[in-house]
């Protein structure tokens, strides 16, 4: 970025920290935008006419004589059609070698939407994936992460998620991906014919981590545009908002405030809720849907970071290896997707709730003979049967690698329920039973 | 709130750190005043939370983003207040009381400060008082028809002493703003009295004789709150629980079902989407007790997540002053919030800023003291002409972590008389709602005043009953560690019974499913015949031959109750079940 001829330059730095620095200028607004030393820096703090900035890239080299140049305005980032199919960095700037996109300029981070302008949402995206959309139905405007360990593939079945579920446009953002990573989702996209309708925005781990802190602004800044000004609906993918809240702990650390709860900043919960709240679902049609990566240590949810996001976000999905059938399943007891109920059964086959809670309860009745197994007890017949049903649920339905439709998915649990169990140990309403056993 | 013209002070900005904003004054500012920030052409609305050494610090109400040093601040001379007046009920306010519904656009604007009231609409007046008569604040003078409430016209909660009143309007329709009464002072000064009143948000409105201990249960139609742990009318209570155990499920049952005429929902710091829930149900779904629109008894202060931190500390008072407001009218108002645990961080945030030496897990040293003030505001009263208000409160708090050792949680345990704990392990296990009955408690029962009115209500027994069902509860969890611990064919059947005793209370008292139309609310008679009847089959003797007869044939029993549940209270499907069950009972009956 070039220093501009209308702006007034300072040079006095008066302190200089990994992530911040202080420069005595004046007229500078809060929150502006500013170009230290060839490095893109933003105002976080003024005091008389001593600014401080939060430094992207670092403060590695910059001198006290350093030349500091504002902006005039905080961040943001040109907003148009021509963002389709593009690539930027966490400022907004092209890495794919294109042109820079001509657009109307909107800040990034901008204000909420009135709650009473917000419709509930009522549209069911279909994944094909019979974890998510039998178990644990996903819906527009809805917003929910993957909490997974890092060794899983949560990109994987994310990038899957984003490719069938007929979103008009699907935002990547990002945050501390690694390269290969980013390359597997540059390539999918591309495999799957999908780039007119995508645009990422991509912090890698080469990059500086504080850089971080603009890419889900970014990637919803342009989610807006699409859902508001062109009434598209659009998904929406953040990964991984551990290593963006990493980065705010980090700046917070720098600018000497006190930790709360696993050494976060104590404002961790609204920060992540500004993002998470841009989930929205419009009047006229118009969405945003957010699904996100959180990733776990050691699989602990009680984190600071996956405790607040369970608090913001509407449900969560787990994965899980199942041992049994050597594949990668959604685990269907500790996810959850709360908006469910708003689209199973309605939107769905009507028998779709039943069905659902029906294969989870045997599934979790399998469980326990697997206990009683591993403890040396005895099995009954019934258990005996659970466990074939299970494998069978899980190999046939709950694995990621499956994609078939949900009416599909609803016909698969009656057959498995009618071939292993009697209609009183399923115990689905006696109307539905009438209609999809299959003798 | 519109602006008011008076201006005390003035200041200019010389330092900002996200919403926390400093200004150095002319002039005598006040602790909590209320000033506005000129920003361009808008003015953002602050509060005075500190001053030091001649700089005010205020936290503004909105984002600082652009704010520069040296931008004009002018002080009100006021502190945060509400507008208190004729048509309330029915609206969505924002933290501050400003109304969402007539705000332009679809994204919220800085500095956009809508009314809280309409002041063009005319109400149908109706005076109470007498001209010549002796007022003193919050004293009735009139009333207006506010959808099913009677909306009293109060002498103003700011008044001291005694006031004559000089002339009062005559029945007819009139606008809020309008004069409708003129008091006289002691001195022989006249004060001209609207229909609207101001009240800063965070004191208490005192307008009342006397606060006695609450003694009259408020039904909520949830069994596990009504049978086995009430609230009450002016009683407070808190459900902790961590994330997907059901908090808000169970709030916004409580705001459907629960005996109130007003209902002051704060939405504090939660998801948006939760609260469009309410703004696209509650106009459809029927008030059981009146049968008219639940909207109607309804008031929403909605300060979602992610709207402006600083306001979610003044929505939960927003919400309690237009609660103690209706309170005055001699209503029964129960005020929820979902989540204090967010208004908590809130303070924590600019505490922060502050730079003040934290405590406990970074929270304010006065978190303790700050929420038990809260609480502390609910409450049954005496009115000046002896009617009885009251305002319940029941808060829901968010524990990081689910660890109820957590500041917040501790602090509002010392202050709320019921707990409703709500358990990770029933959540999972899908029994609904998920309060622990065992952790669970309301001190409430203990009262003897609230004792004898609940048999006096109920039945003469009924506290003895209740319990019994405690006792049963507390000795199947005991015999479940044990057969766990030495395994199904290692104790006598007795303790087989034992457990599943206490898995039919669970499965028919304790467990309610909020989706189902019938099963959501149980009202109190209904509430009363299921528990005697699950007590009458925990104190009938079975005979078994072996443990393993035990299981299957209370499931049996636990099924066909869950079917009574499920049907219209004493209808022809019900009696059936009910027939049904008394079959499967006589199969084993002892002796």
């Amino acid at each position: 970025m070039e220093t501009q001829a209308f702006q007034r330059i300072y040079t006095k730095i008066e302190q200089l920290t990994k992530a911040t620095c202080t420069v005595r200028a004046t007229g500078v607004g809060n929150e502006e935008l500013a170009l230290v030393h060839g490095r893109l820096g933003q105002v976080v703090k003024i005091m008389e006419d001593e600014v401080t900035l939060q430094i992207f890239s670092g403060t590695e080299g910059i001198p006290t004589n350093a030349e500091v140049a504002f902006f005039g305005k905080p961040p943001t980032l040109q907003v148009g059609e021509a963002l389709a199919g593009r690539f930027f960095n966490a400022y907004g700037q092209p890495i794919d070698g294109g042109p820079e996109v001509e657009g109307e300029e909107r800040e990034i981070g901008g204000p909420s939407v009135n709650p009473v302008r917000r419709r509930q949402p009522s549209e069911l995206i279909t994944t094909g994936i019979a974890g998510i959309d039998l178990n644990n139905t996903l819906v527009t405007g809805q917003k929910i992460p993957f909490f997974a360990d890092p060794d899983q593939p949560f990109n994987q079945v994310m990038a899957m998620v984003a490719l069938r579920g007929q979103a008009d446009k699907i935002i990547l953002g990002g945050m501390g991906l690694t390269n290969d990573d980013y390359l597997f989702f540059k390539q999918v996209f591309e495999n799957a014919g999908a780039l007119h309708r995508i645009i990422s925005f991509v912090n890698t781990t080469e990059n500086p981590p504080v850089e971080r802190l603009l890419v889900p602004d970014m990637a919803l800044t342009a989610a807006e545009y699409f859902a508001v000004d062109k009434q598209e609906k659009v998904l929406v993918l953040l990964t991984d908002m551990t290593l963006y809240a990493d980065a705010l702990s980090i700046v917070s650390n720098r600018m000497d405030q006190i930790p709360s709860k696993d050494s976060m900043p104590g404002s961790l919960y609204s920060d992540l809720a500004r993002l998470y709240e841009k989930a929205v679902q419009f009047d006229h049609g118009g969405s945003i849907t957010i699904i996100a990566v959180t990733t776990l240590s050691g699989g602990d949810i009680t984190h600071a970071i996956p405790d607040n996001t369970g608090y913001i976000t509407e449900g969560q999905l787990f994965l899980r290896r199942d041992t049994e059938i050597g594949k990668v399943i959604v685990d269907p007891f500790r996810s959850l997707s709360r908006l469910k109920q708003l689209v199973i059964g309605k939107k769905t086959r009507p028998d779709h709730p039943q069905v659902m809670n029906a294969a989870v309860r045997l599934y979790a009745d399998a469980a326990n003979a697997r206990t009683k197994l591993e403890n040396g007890f005895d099995l009954t017949d019934y258990d005996e049967r659970t466990l074939e049903f299970a494998r069978e649920y899980s190999g046939r339905l709950l694995a990621i690698d499956v994609n078939i439709d949900t009416e599909e998915m609803l016909n698969v649990g009656w057959e498995l329920f009618s071939k292993h169990f009697s209609k009183e140990e399923v115990a689905i309403r006696k109307d539905f039973v009438d209609k999809y056993w299959v003798e | 709130m519109s602006t008011s013209p008076n201006i005390s002070a003035t200041g200019k900005v010389t330092g900002i750190i996200a919403n926390l904003v400093i200004v150095r004054f002319e002039g005598a500012v006040s602790q909590n005043e209320v000033c506005f920030i000129q920003h361009e052409d808008t003015a953002l609305m602050a509060e005075v939370i500190k001053v030091q050494k001649g700089l005010a610090y205020v936290q503004a109400f909105e984002s600082t983003r652009g704010l520069k040093i040296g931008a004009d601040v002018t002080f009100r001379g006021h502190m945060l207040e509400a507008t208190l007046g004729p048509g309330i009920l029915s609206r969505n306010y924002d933290g501050l009381m400003h109304d969402l519904d007539t705000m332009t656009g679809v994204f919220l604007k800085r500095g956009e400060y809508t009314d809280a009231l309409d002041s063009e609409r005319k109400w149908d007046f109706n005076p109470v008082a007498k001209e010549g008569d002796t007022v003193i604040a919050g004293d009735w003078l009139g009333e207006v028809r506010e959808n099913a409430v009677l909306h009293r016209i109060m002498a103003p909660f700011q008044m001291n002493g005694k006031y004559t009143l000089k002339s009062l309007a005559k029945a007819g329709a009139y606008r809020v703003n309008d004069t409708i009464a003129v008091l006289t002072d002691s001195d022989g000064r006249d004060v001209d009295v609207t229909m609207v009143q101001k009240w800063p948000i965070k004191q208490a409105i005192r307008a009342y004789q006397e606060k006695p201990r609450p003694f009259r249960l408020l039904e909520t139609g949830v069994r596990t709150m009504d049978t086995l742990n009430p609230i009450v009318e002016g009683g407070t209570g808190f459900i902790p629980g961590p994330f997907g155990s059901g908090k808000t499920v169970m709030q916004h049952a409580i705001s459907r079902q629960a005996e109130a005429d007003v209902v002051v929902v704060a939405a504090c710091g939660e998801r948006a989407n939760e609260v469009v829930e309410l703004f696209t149900e509650f106009p459809e779904l029927d008030d059981p007790w009146t049968g008219r629109k639940l909207m109607e008894r309804t008031v929403i202060i909605a300060n979602t997540s992610n709207m402006p931190v600083a306001a979610r500390e003044a929505s939960v008072y927003t919400a309690m002053t237009i609660s103690e407001y209706y309170r005055s009218m001699g209503l029964k108002v129960l005020m929820l919030a979902d989540s204090t645990s967010r208004w908590a961080q809130a303070l924590r945030e600019m505490s922060n800023r502050l730079e003040e030496l934290p405590g406990p897990d970074a929270f304010p040293m006065d978190l303790s003291a700050i929420i038990s003030n809260f609480y502390a505001r609910a409450g049954i009263v005496y009115l000046n002409n002896g009617k009885t208000g009251s305002i319940t409160f029941i808060g829901t708090v968010s524990p990081a972590g689910g660890n109820l050792k957590e500041p917040v949680t501790e602090s509002t345990r010392k202050a709320a008389r019921c707990f409703y704990a709500l358990s990770q392990q029933r959540a999972d296990s899908k029994r609904y709602p998920a309060i622990d009955p065992i952790d669970s408690y309301s001190k409430y029962l203990e009262y003897p005043e609230l004792q004898q009115a609940l048999n006096e209500q109920i039945a003469p027994d009924w506290v003895d009953r209740v319990n019994e069902l405690k006792n049963i509860l507390i000795r199947g969890k005991e015999a479940a560690e044990q057969i766990n611990i030495l395994g199904d064919d290692g104790v006598s059947i007795d303790y087989h019974m034992t457990y599943w005793r206490s898995e039919i209370c669970d499965a028919v008292i304790l467990q309610q499913d909020a989706f189902d139309d019938v099963d959501a609310r149980t009202p109190i008679k209904r509430q009363k015949y299921m528990l005697y009847k699950v007590l009458d089959i925990c104190n009938t003797g079975f005979s078994f031959e072996s443990y393993e007869e035990v299981n299957p044939y209370f499931k049996r029993i636990i099924n066909q109750l869950r079917q009574m549940n499920y049907s219209e209270f004493e209808s022809d499907k019900f009696q059936e079940f009910e027939a049904g069950l008394e079959e499967i009972i006589s199969e084993r009956k002892a002796g």
